[in-house]
């Protein structure tokens, strides 16, 4: 019975960094058996000197732990999912604080013990702790994603608090990182908070993104975005676009080689030609509703459940009250992900939108 | 064939502030010939020497008409065009 058996980061080393597994067996004891053979290190790291599952290491079939099934004798069958979760993965156990604050989470089938497990070693990064950043950060640090970045240069102004809900009165004047990283302390001790407080530019994109799993695109200008996209697809990594203006919004889910923001708008609009949010406004719930579907998508992302957003473009209309999607599509001529890449490293984003990078609403500021 | 397009809200200045009119056209290059007709001013913030600017999508239904046949794409009856900007983001 072929399953699918989840590995945890500190046993990767053992299966060639691979995060999930084939492994065949009638029951939990045949597929860890088969593992251990296949994988030399793993028996080691699983059972104790009896043959015994070691006890601080917990095994779950299709998200429930096998003590409350058969233990190792539970069977099992083609299709199932096995997952392995030590006490420590992660370095840090579940501590009865954590079981309390994720209770909703793990009575769920869709999350459990073993999803929760993967939003805590989740990595995610923030482009901007503006209007999308905020509900953005606030919504993984609440729902548990173990390590957030934050990429922002700006400090916080007054005319920000109508909709940048992670930033209060009191932090006016305060750079956004530190700030946001002030709310996301006090609401989840349990997370690991990066702050980027440089402007992201083509010098360190490729330093920062390539630490994070997922990436979430809340900038306030062209160039970081089109910066962002380009670096996302150089590090391989899943982007979660989101833009908005007066009272509309776009949402898409970019997976690496299969379509980018080049291939939805190829190139910016002249400077000038589309007004900013600073310039035209913005009605200060509607990043909330869009920056709550970005953080959606990310939590699905890690989760590895449900349908992402994925050649898909969501439009948002919050006068209508209108949802629609789109078709997006991998373009084959995008400079970028097509089938002849003319971009194959970082370019000048300020010449590629005729502007200067950190004009008006600064770069990176983000939603 | 009237054929229903929306209008983004960057646009709606030239529209009266309507977020969706009705036009007749065998195809989307007529269709936004016909709109700058109507609305003047229009056709400059769409099209650069006829051809689509890059930072515009138009989706037929749901479709980009880049992967139909572009500005050939032919319309029908009760045909839903939207016309999607590039949106810079947000907000400092």
């Amino acid at each position: 019975m072929p399953v699918r058996v989840y590995i945890p980061t500190p046993f990767r080393k053992i299966t060639g960094n691979r995060t999930f597994v084939e492994a065949d067996g009638s029951d939990v004891n045949g597929v860890l058996r088969d593992l251990e053979q296949r994988f030399p290190g793993f028996g080691e790291m699983v059972f104790d000197g009896e043959q015994e599952l070691l006890e601080h290491v917990n095994v779950y079939l299709n998200s429930q732990e096998i003590r409350v099934l058969q233990g190792a004798n539970t069977l099992v069958s083609d299709g199932d999912e096995v997952a392995v979760i030590p006490a420590l993965a992660g370095g840090a156990a579940m501590t009865p604080e954590m079981v309390e604050r994720y209770s909703r989470h793990l009575i769920m089938d869709q999350v459990g013990p073993v999803g929760q497990r993967k939003l805590i070693d989740g990595k995610v990064l923030a482009v901007g702790a503006g209007g999308l950043g905020s509900p953005v950060l606030v919504y993984l640090a609440a729902a548990g994603v173990g390590t957030i970045g934050i990429v922002d240069f700006d400090v916080v102004d007054r005319s920000n608090l109508q909709r940048q809900i992670i930033h209060g009165t009191s932090d006016i004047g305060r750079p956004k990182v530190e700030s946001a990283q002030d709310r996301i302390a006090d609401m989840n001790p349990n997370i690991v908070v990066q702050t980027h407080t440089q402007p992201l530019t083509s010098e360190n994109a490729m330093e920062i993104i390539p630490q994070y799993d997922v990436i979430i695109n809340g900038a306030d200008n062209f160039a970081t975005r089109y910066l962002v996209n380009d670096a996302a697809f150089l590090s391989e990594k899943i982007l979660v676009d989101g833009s908005i203006f007066l009272f509309e919004g776009q949402v898409t889910t970019f997976f690496p080689g299969q379509g980018c923001y080049r291939c939805l708008y190829p190139s910016p609009p002249p400077p000038g030609m589309v007004p900013s949010c600073a310039e035209a406004g913005v009605l200060g719930v509607l990043p909330g509703t869009i920056g709550a579907i970005q953080a959606t998508e990310a939590i699905k992302v890690l989760l590895e459940q449900g349908e992402p957003l994925k050649n898909r473009l969501l439009l948002y209309d919050a006068l209508a009250m209108d949802f629609r999607t789109v078709k997006i599509r991998r373009d084959p001529a995008c400079p970028l992900c097509g089938d002849a890449p003319s971009v194959t490293e970082l370019i000048d984003y300020e010449e590629f939108c005729g502007s200067p990078f950190h004009e008006g609403p600064a770069a990176a500021a983000g939603g | 064939m009237p054929v229903e397009v929306r209008v983004p809200s960057m646009l709606q200045k030239f529209t009266d502030g309507q977020k969706s009119v009705q036009l007749e056209s065998a195809n989307v290059g007529e269709l936004l010939s016909s709109l700058e007709h109507s609305y003047p001013g229009i056709g400059d913030q769409l099209l650069e020497q006829g051809e689509l600017r890059r930072f515009v999508n138009i989706f037929l239904n749901d479709e980009d008409i880049r992967f139909l046949e572009g500005m050939e794409t032919a319309l029908n009856d009760g045909d839903v065009l939207a016309i999607l900007p590039a949106l810079a983001g947000g907000d400092r």
